[in-house]
């Protein structure tokens, strides 16, 4: 039975992660590939690096990291961060990333994941979307939810599968750093609506929260960041949490 | 040493590096003569399986691996080349295991490519999957798969319907599954084949 996922994610800048992270026997909390390491070996079913480099370097920093990560680690991740172009995606494939996350390119620029698509497959291909209630819709949003655009999520998510998507990594922006727990009503509609696997982000604070998302939402895969590298949750308690409400974990 | 078939379909780094850590040797092979420096080959691959046939058959190596006797592992697309034929772009294939590559039916509730970790249950006793427990997790990521068949199946997960995690004949093993990706299982797999 395919298992559900989870799924740290961890932020990266100028090729160092960034954010707190309380791992007691850390030698480096900043070194990317350290972290992954100690996430896979805890159980980490995969990984999302998301790159918040502002600096013209940032393509050859993260390559080098790509590279690093690749290098050591044993299970898939996902890069995210300023993927403009295809030649972006063609050196973040070689460098060894199993996917690559976009997000306001593909707003910008639809096609793109059209061409995406077609270049490395949709495997390769997940299209992340920032979406916040503006009190008639749920609206996609740019810049880490700062930015509203024209289109309505459901609408959005429903065209970047048909263009080739092969993953949506959906980001409630009004349950983002609350900790109140997923936005379980709206992932429940987008699982229902696409064909595609759906990773639910935004909101993690308790174990439970796993458990409802996965409960009431059916959704692949559940992605978290600071309960992870704070240490609140630790992912072999998290599995068993989730094991013994039957929810299939590896 | 394993020799890895180069034939421009898909990235290999994450399939080096594991071979890296685990400390298994290996060179690149892009024409006929390099078969000779080597043991065992693998046949990587991602992508299309119509699109990766074209690119096999444009190197001129097919008929000397249809002829290989020693063994040889298939990965993903890799694997898929290794059968008949493939639903992919309607393609003829290596046929050097007689099955078919088929595309997942639509089913409420599945979604494909089928994606993340799932349940693999070998054939008891075969080396590949030596000291690899009976329903270990691997990772998968495709929307085509091999059929199940009784011949060939050497080890079979459930996604939709039955189908084959891996397929064996003679000297020739495929995987379905990315063991460059699918954590200490993987590795021991890919160990296992570097000492068949």
């Amino acid at each position: 039975m395919l298992a559900k996922r989870i799924i740290p994610c961890l932020d990266v800048k100028d090729g160092r992660t960034v954010k707190g992270v309380n791992f007691v026997d850390l030698r480096d909390a900043g070194d990317p590939v350290e972290l992954a390491w100690n996430y896979s070996r805890q159980g980490a079913d995969e990984l999302v690096f998301l790159d918040i480099t502002a600096t013209h370097e940032r393509r050859k920093t993260m390559i080098e990291m790509v590279k690093a990560v690749a290098r050591q680690i044993n299970i898939p991740f996902t890069i995210g961060g300023g993927i403009m172009e295809i030649a972006d995606a063609d050196a973040l494939l070689n460098a060894g990333a199993d996917k690559i996350s976009i997000n306001s390119a593909a707003v910008r620029n639809p096609g793109f994941i059209d061409e995406l698509a077609k270049a490395f497959g949709v495997q390769f291909v997940v299209v992340a979307v920032d979406t916040r209630y503006d009190g008639n819709a749920n609206i996609v949003h740019l810049n880490g939810g700062r930015i509203p655009t024209e289109k309505e999520t459901l609408d959005w998510i429903t065209e970047a599968e048909s263009r080739g998507a092969g993953e949506i990594l959906l980001t409630s922006m009004d349950h983002d750093g609350t900790k109140a727990g997923f936005d379980n009503n709206l992932l429940k509609i987008v699982n229902d609506v696409v064909n595609i696997p759906v990773i639910a982000s935004g909101g993690a604070g308790s174990v439970q929260h796993f458990v409802d998302v996965f409960q009431k939402t059916n959704v692949d895969a559940a992605l978290a960041a600071s309960v992870f590298h704070y240490g609140q949750i630790l992912i072999p308690d998290l599995k068993l949490a989730l094991k013994n409400q039957n929810i299939n974990v590896r | 040493m394993i020799g890895i078939v180069r034939y421009g379909a898909g990235n290999i780094f994450s399939l080096t590096s594991a071979l890296d850590r685990l400390g298994i040797t290996y060179g690149m092979i892009n024409n006929e003569a390099d078969f000779e420096q080597f043991d065992r080959y693998i046949i990587p691959g991602v992508g299309h399986a119509g699109a990766a046939m074209a690119k096999l058959e444009n190197t001129g190596l097919v008929p000397k691996i249809k002829a290989l006797n020693k063994p040889t592992l298939g990965i993903c697309v890799g694997m898929q080349l290794l059968t008949a034929h493939s639903e992919e772009g309607d393609a003829d294939l290596l046929n050097i295991i007689p099955v078919k590559t088929l595309k997942f039916k639509d089913e409420p509730g599945f979604k494909v490519p089928h994606t993340g970790w799932n349940n693999v249950y070998p054939q008891a006793g075969n080396p590949l999957f030596e000291n690899i427990p009976a329903d270990a997790h691997f990772y998968f990521v495709h929307s085509y798969y091999i059929e199940y068949d009784g011949a060939y199946t050497l080890a079979s997960t459930n996604y939709i319907n039955n189908f084959s995690a891996s397929i064996w004949h003679n000297n020739f093993f495929g995987v379905q599954f990315h063991p460059e990706k699918s954590g200490e299982y993987g590795e021991t797999l890919l160990k296992n084949f570097s000492k068949l």
